[in-house]
């Protein structure tokens, strides 16, 4: 057990002292973010014309949120005004808003930008690693270019003037139109040139498609290695990474797939531990420390695809059984059932939508309260003005998360689990044979 | 939130061709050679111990029909041991037989000839004594007729005492 705790300790330990850094670097970074715009030479003249038109979009942005409306008076000011007034001005516009969110450090915010899928990995304080941003553009074809040609880092939104004469601009909050639906999330990348807005297609490698592709690579790696050693010495006992991965594989195989689906079990095998594989390594890469924090399978963008394929798969493969007690329930009277097609109807769609939400509300979940208890740390050190009370709380939430980082470590694999067997339940329901009619 | 509670296009295009690829590509190369060994092998152990558990029984059987076979050589051999004994009895018992037999015929014969030995030697003794006998009366008779009255009386006599009527 010690042997256990240890290393889980020092983990814990140093995951906090990142985020610590991440902070204060946060704090201070408006000095330093000053000294970084280099480019800002070209970015003035085009900007006049971005500048415009950021005043009318976020002229209309009501609820934007209050202290929002300072920040952007202050970089509109900014840009049409002269490039070193433009520090000074920013600067002191920040410190004239700062006072009040100096008290108050937004954990909120501070949260969601570590579990919201971004454009570049960020690792701790300025260091950031881009990632290739990829935009199908109407009228303008494919456009890519590496995320580091946005200026500025979590501070507002983030401008890069392509040569082409196309301005991006990635937006740091949701932006809102008149009657408050949606125009653009947080995160999210527009382009406009000519003062036109373009139609965008955003295709890039974010953060979660990044990690996405890593643990999928990773899996070709490590179940084709297996494979191939399986190939290569026949009924020999496994070793290696094959001893570790093959009783998951049975486990998959004999208590998921065969309980639930029965003599059709070989049929959706290959999905069931693809996707079984897949949500457990990316939920443990999101418990990696000093990588990012990556959270993909808290991502709903990927979840969606992979509930889709579940409601495929069932639909698909479902037999005449299984579509008889959706649209004629047997052995109900008939007024109930006019109530129950629709709700059988709705199930359709619900059941694999819920596991859609299971599993990105949980691993998001985990990440949140993790985050949470290292937020709680700076809330209680105000700051850097109550220090014993930020130490004491940092003791107390270390503890804290060496149990959280615990649990989500079971969490990490229970909710590939119950995915996994829930989409296995559903094969099964969709295949099964009647046998009592 | 908006952009943690929608699904990003991107995030769904790349999500969708990645992840499917992957799947035909491990279902092709690696879930389809993974899961036949796995089975493969579960086969193999299965007969194995099925294997095993034949062979455990012929070996028993083996043991069994040794045991039997070494039981039935024991007998065979006590019956022989039995049986050569009794031979040898027999043949012990038949030579003394035989022996005694032999024995009582010689005694027989030597008895035999005994008897006719004395039946001989008696016939010869009374042929002996007869002409012995014969050479006496003779001789008396010389002596005694030598007269004729001597001669006349004895045919006399003789006639007399012959039972003529």
């Amino acid at each position: 057990m010690n042997r256990l705790i240890l290393p889980l300790f020092a983990l814990v330990a140093l995951v906090v002292s990142s985020i610590g850094a991440e902070v204060v670097a946060q704090d201070h970074g408006h000095t330093e973010h000053a000294d970084h715009i280099e480019g800002a030479e070209h970015d003035h003249t085009d900007h006049n014309e971005a500048a415009e038109q950021d005043h009318s979009g976020h002229a209309d942005e009501v609820a934007g949120g209050d202290q929002d409306h300072s920040d952007h008076a202050g970089h509109e000011h900014v840009e049409q005004t002269d490039h070193t007034e433009h520090d000074h001005a920013d600067h002191a516009d920040h410190d004239h808003t700062d006072h009040a969110e100096h008290a108050d450090f937004k954990a909120g915010e501070f949260i969601i930008h570590h579990i919201a899928d971004a454009h570049d990995i960020h690792l701790f304080g300025e260091v950031h690693i881009p990632l290739p941003v990829i935009l199908y553009i109407e009228g303008h074809g494919l456009k890519v270019f590496m995320s580091s040609a946005l200026e500025g880092h979590g501070h507002g939104d983030r401008h890069y003037q392509s040569t082409e004469g196309v301005h991006y601009t990635m937006h740091a909050e949701d932006v809102l139109g008149d009657s408050g639906e949606a125009i653009a999330a947080a995160g999210s990348i527009s382009a406009n040139a000519d003062g036109q807005e373009l139609s965008v297609w955003d295709v890039s490698i974010t953060k979660s498609v990044f990690g996405m592709l890593l643990i999928l690579s990773i899996m070709i790696w490590v179940f084709g290695s297996i494979a191939s050693q399986y190939k290569k010495n026949p009924g020999s006992a496994p070793k290696g990474m094959a001893n570790a991965l093959e009783p998951l594989i049975l486990f998959i195989r004999d208590e998921i797939a065969k309980p639930s689906i029965g003599a059709k079990a070989d049929k959706f095998m290959p999905f069931l531990l693809t996707s079984f594989f897949f949500i457990f390594f990316c939920n443990l890469l999101g418990l990696v420390p000093f990588i990012g924090g990556f959270n993909i399978t808290g991502t709903i963008g990927v979840t969606v695809v992979l509930a889709t394929l579940v409601f495929l798969l069932t639909n698909l493969n479902g037999n005449k059984h299984y579509w008889g007690h959706i649209m004629w329930p047997p052995g109900v009277p008939l007024p109930v059932k006019f109530i129950l097609v629709p709700i059988e109807v709705f199930g359709i769609i619900m059941k694999p939508a819920v596991l859609m939400i299971r599993l990105t509300a949980n691993i998001s979940a985990g990440h949140i309260i993790i985050l949470a208890f290292s937020s709680l740390i700076f809330i209680f050190g105000n700051g850097g003005e109550s220090i014993g009370a930020g130490a004491g709380m940092g003791v107390f939430s270390t503890l804290f998360m060496i149990f959280m980082y615990a649990l989500e470590l079971l969490v990490a694999f229970l909710q590939a689990f119950v995915f996994t067997l829930l989409a296995a339940i559903y094969f099964g329901d969709a295949t099964h044979e009647p046998a009592h009619h | 939130m908006g952009a943690l509670l929608t699904p990003a296009f991107g995030t769904v295009f790349w999500a969708s061709i990645a992840f499917l690829v992957v799947l035909m590509l491990l279902r092709r190369f690696a879930w389809g050679p993974i899961l036949q060994a796995l089975s493969d092998r579960e086969e193999t152990i299965a007969s194995a111990l099925d294997e095993a558990k034949k062979v455990r029984q012929e070996m028993a059987d083996l043991a069994d029909s040794n045991e039997s076979q070494l039981k039935e050589a024991r007998a065979e051999r006590d019956r022989m041991l039995r049986e050569a004994r009794e031979m040898v009895d027999k043949m012990i018992s038949d030579a003394k037989g035989k022996a005694r037999e032999e024995a009582d015929k010689e005694v027989a014969s030597a008895k035999e000839a005994i008897v006719l030995e004395r039946k001989s030697a008696i016939a010869e003794l009374k042929a002996e004594v007869g002409t012995l006998s014969l050479e006496i009366a003779e001789r008396l008779l010389r002596d005694k007729l030598q007269s004729s009255d001597e001669q006349e009386a004895l045919v006399n006599r003789l006639i007399d005492e012959s039972p003529l009527n």
